[in-house]
């Protein structure tokens, strides 16, 4: 066991948990109607994305790789202010937050 | 060497033309009056020292007599080119912005400067409580800036610039009172006949350039000096479209008649530009381009016919018109076609003498026409005047002057010019004799219609409500008395008595340098002896044509001096000759019913049905079709549904991947495999 628990994580185990991070975001994307949801999902996905690089970054030895991660996580709070700010806006004005009936803009 | 710079003359009328063009609605009328009277005066100054600078410096010294002759006139500064840099320069072809002064243009010059200038002045008494005072003298201005652009063209193209420049000004005065639709319809009309002559002037410009590759006068005149090959053929052709443009521009036969209906614009409008200067550049164009008619006698005997028909035909109308501005306009338009006459026998510097005179005595008739419409205010018709001339003493007289002058009375004007035009036509063989025989008829009838006019208006009793009639200002008074001195002086330039001969080519030998000698120049046929020879064959022609013109006021007397029962009387005689001549031969009417109304026709059925809603408008429907139903087609995809956006994305985004990871795919799509192996350590 102790050299079980000495052992390094293999590589591909975190390539993996990306991999699955990203997909179980992009499935909830797809499936799921609640706009706020939808929104957690953005957010599985690019925390997905950003499993990867930190694990390339350990790989190679590559600081460019955290950096990455740093910027992706700027982007993705400012993006998360905005976007409630938007969700509440949408659902001041509609009183729903299904984006199946958040649909207007059709024609 | 610099006489004076050219550009100046235009100049001054093109600021005049801006300053009240744009200010004149702010401006004080004073001011407008000053701008409108400084830039044709400048203008005029610039003119006058030019030609001072060119002549003074040669003394008397030149008259002395010779044979043949030598009239001491080639001045070594003339011709004098100024060019301002070029304005199209391909291999083919070079044509620059230039300016000539030689003796024909400044001849124009002259005319054009100072009785524009004397016009302008009477314009000021004439318009003086019209409404739009600042925007005539900015059309006016720009009528004169265009027309000296014209004159003092070096090459075909920028004469067209002025030549076009020209009628637009004519368009804007001809409309001038655009409420009235009568007029804003004259306008019109004088705009879409000029453009059929324009056609045939710019046809025979790109005839030029394809055929002498320049459109530069002076290289014309010498590669057709070069090669005496040139004859008939392709020049003809030229020529012809030439006279096309000129028959537009100056009112002949068949496109005269939008001459008539200009006088819709003010009168002082209709005397510059519709008798003194404008309708003359036909006249002067031909002129210009002489060396291409001395190469085709078929186009000259095309001018030449055009010319004496247009004579006549115009005469007669003016016999039974009785609107006085109708009267005066046919004829100046038979005048012109005197003009043409000359032209076309090879005497240009006749035709452009008669040019000079005509400038005279018709501004002078417009104007004092102008200032008996002006005292009637506005009546125009010749029936419901009479007995004017104890109201409008100077009136009168000047008209009396003008009607003189214009009937070839010795010593008036018009007597040298004429005469000059009919002995030419005279030397031409038979047909010479016959064009001649229509000349002289012409002079009759001229002299008939014109008495006719003076004895309505001006003697007999009263015919119309007269009540508180006074004589014009002094503003329209001046130009008058000068324009009537020019009138009996102005044909005596064309004399000169040196050494006890008289010499009648005085004119002509003036232009000779740019017009090349006249038929008759190789018999120095009028240089006669003082006291011998008197009856010779000018003499007596000339002798003719006074009493010819002596037998048209001896009818015109009889018919109109006294009471009018006469000539209704006669009218009525012959109703079917009276009312064609009164109705104008129906031309107008013609042309209506044959040119007009078929593309009228053409223009409703064809172009707008066919060709507007049918060709155009379809494709116009096809292709918003295509694009509707593509739209009705693709909109489908923007459900609103975003997770159906959401998953057209991810399909995208696992295709590419797709492309990206499988080989044979890659492959298919001509991409390079990426081929996934994680380097271990």
């Amino acid at each position: 066991m102790s050299s079980f628990l000495s052992q390094e994580v293999p590589l591909s185990w975190y390539l993996i948990l990306s991999a699955i991070l990203f997909s179980l975001g992009v499935v909830g994307f797809l499936v799921k109607r609640n706009l706020i949801t939808i929104f957690m999902s953005i957010e599985l996905m690019l925390n997905g994305v950003n499993l990867s690089f930190v694990t390339f970054a350990h790989q190679w030895h590559a600081v460019k790789g955290q950096i990455f991660v740093f910027f992706v996580m700027m982007v993705a709070a400012a993006e998360a202010a905005v976007g409630l700010a938007i969700i509440i806006a949408v659902f001041r004005a509609r009183g729903t937050l299904a984006v199946d009936r958040i649909d207007r803009m059709k024609l | 060497m610099t006489i004076m710079p050219l550009w100046l003359i235009p100049l001054f009328p093109f600021a005049g033309f801006l300053i009240n063009g744009i200010l004149g609605r702010r401006m004080p009328k004073w001011r407008v009056t000053a701008v409108a009277l400084l830039a044709p005066l400048a203008a005029f100054g610039v003119v006058l020292i030019a030609a001072t600078t060119v002549y003074l410096p040669f003394g008397a010294a030149k008259f002395a007599p010779s044979n043949p002759p030598n009239y001491g006139w080639s001045s070594a500064l003339l011709p004098y080119v100024e060019g301002f840099g070029s304005w199209i320069n391909i291999p083919a072809l070079h044509i620059d912005f230039s300016f000539v002064l030689d003796h024909l243009s400044l001849v124009m010059l002259l005319i054009v400067t100072g009785v524009g200038f004397l016009i302008h002045v009477y314009s000021v008494g004439y318009m003086n409580d019209d409404e739009g005072y600042a925007r005539y003298f900015s059309y006016l201005n720009l009528f004169l800036f265009f027309m000296t652009v014209l004159v003092l063209a070096g090459n075909a193209l920028v004469m067209f610039v002025g030549w076009e420049g020209v009628g637009l000004a004519s368009y804007l005065l001809i409309g001038f009172y655009f409420q009235k639709k009568s007029a804003a319809e004259a306008g019109k009309k004088a705009f879409i006949v000029n453009r059929i002559g324009d056609f045939g002037f710019l046809i025979a410009l790109f005839l030029l350039v394809a055929n002498f590759g320049t459109l530069t006068f002076t290289e014309i005149a010498a590669k057709l000096g070069q090669d005496p090959g040139w004859n008939g053929g392709v020049v003809t052709v030229i020529a012809l479209c030439l006279m096309l443009g000129a028959a537009g521009k100056s009112a002949q036969l068949p496109l005269y008649i939008w001459l008539p209906d200009a006088m819709e614009g003010p009168t002082p409008v209709s005397a510059l530009i519709h008798a003194a200067t404008m309708v003359t550049a036909g006249v002067y164009m031909v002129a210009r381009t002489h060396v291409l008619f001395d190469h085709s006698p078929f186009a000259l005997g095309v001018v030449a016919v055009i010319g004496a028909s247009t004579a006549i035909f115009a005469a007669t109308i003016a016999v039974a018109q009785n609107d006085i501005k109708r009267v005066l306009a046919y004829s100046t338009i038979s005048q012109l076609g005197y003009m043409f006459l000359g032209c076309g026998v090879a005497a240009y510097s006749a035709a452009i003498f008669h040019l000079v005179t005509h400038a005279f005595f018709k501004a002078l008739l417009f104007l004092a026409a102008g200032a008996v419409i002006h005292s009637l205010g506005g009546e125009q018709d010749l029936r419901k005047m009479g007995g004017l001339w104890k109201k409008l003493p100077v009136t009168f007289a000047v008209t009396t002057v003008g009607v003189f002058a214009i009937s070839g009375f010795w010593p008036f004007a018009g007597f040298y010019s004429k005469d000059a035009i009919l002995y030419a036509a005279f030397l031409q063989g038979t047909s010479g004799k016959l064009l001649w025989f229509v000349g002289v008829f012409t002079a009759l009838l001229t002299s008939f219609y014109m008495f006719r006019l003076w004895y309505l208006a001006f003697l007999g009793e009263p015919r119309g409500p007269q009540g508180h009639l006074h004589e014009s200002p002094w503003s329209m008074r001046g130009p008058l008395v000068i324009l009537a001195l020019l009138s009996i002086c102005g044909g005596w330039i064309g004399i000169e008595r040196s050494a006890g001969w008289i010499n009648m080519e005085r004119f002509s030998g003036f232009l000779a340098p740019v017009l090349g000698a006249t038929a008759a120049e190789g018999s120095w046929r009028l240089a006669v002896p003082f006291t011998s020879h008197l009856l010779s064959l000018e003499t007596v022609l000339s002798i003719v044509a006074v009493l010819m013109a002596l037998e048209g006021w001896m009818i015109a007397d009889k018919y109109y001096r006294r009471k009018l029962t006469r000539p209704a009387l006669l009218a009525a005689a012959y109703p079917g000759s009276y009312k064609l001549l009164a109705s104008k031969y129906f031309v107008d009417e013609f042309y209506g019913t044959v040119v007009v109304k078929p593309l009228l026709r053409f223009s409703k059925y064809f172009l707008e049905w066919v060709v507007e809603i049918g060709i155009l408008g379809g494709a116009a429907w096809l292709l918003g079709g295509v694009a509707n139903f593509a739209g009705a087609i693709l909109q489908r995809w923007q459900s609103g549904n975003l997770r159906s956006y959401a998953a057209w994305l991810a399909a995208g985004a696992a295709v590419v991947l797709v492309f990206l990871l499988v080989p044979w795919a890659s492959a298919l799509a001509g991409l390079p495999a990426i081929h996934l192996g994680v380097a271990g350590h």
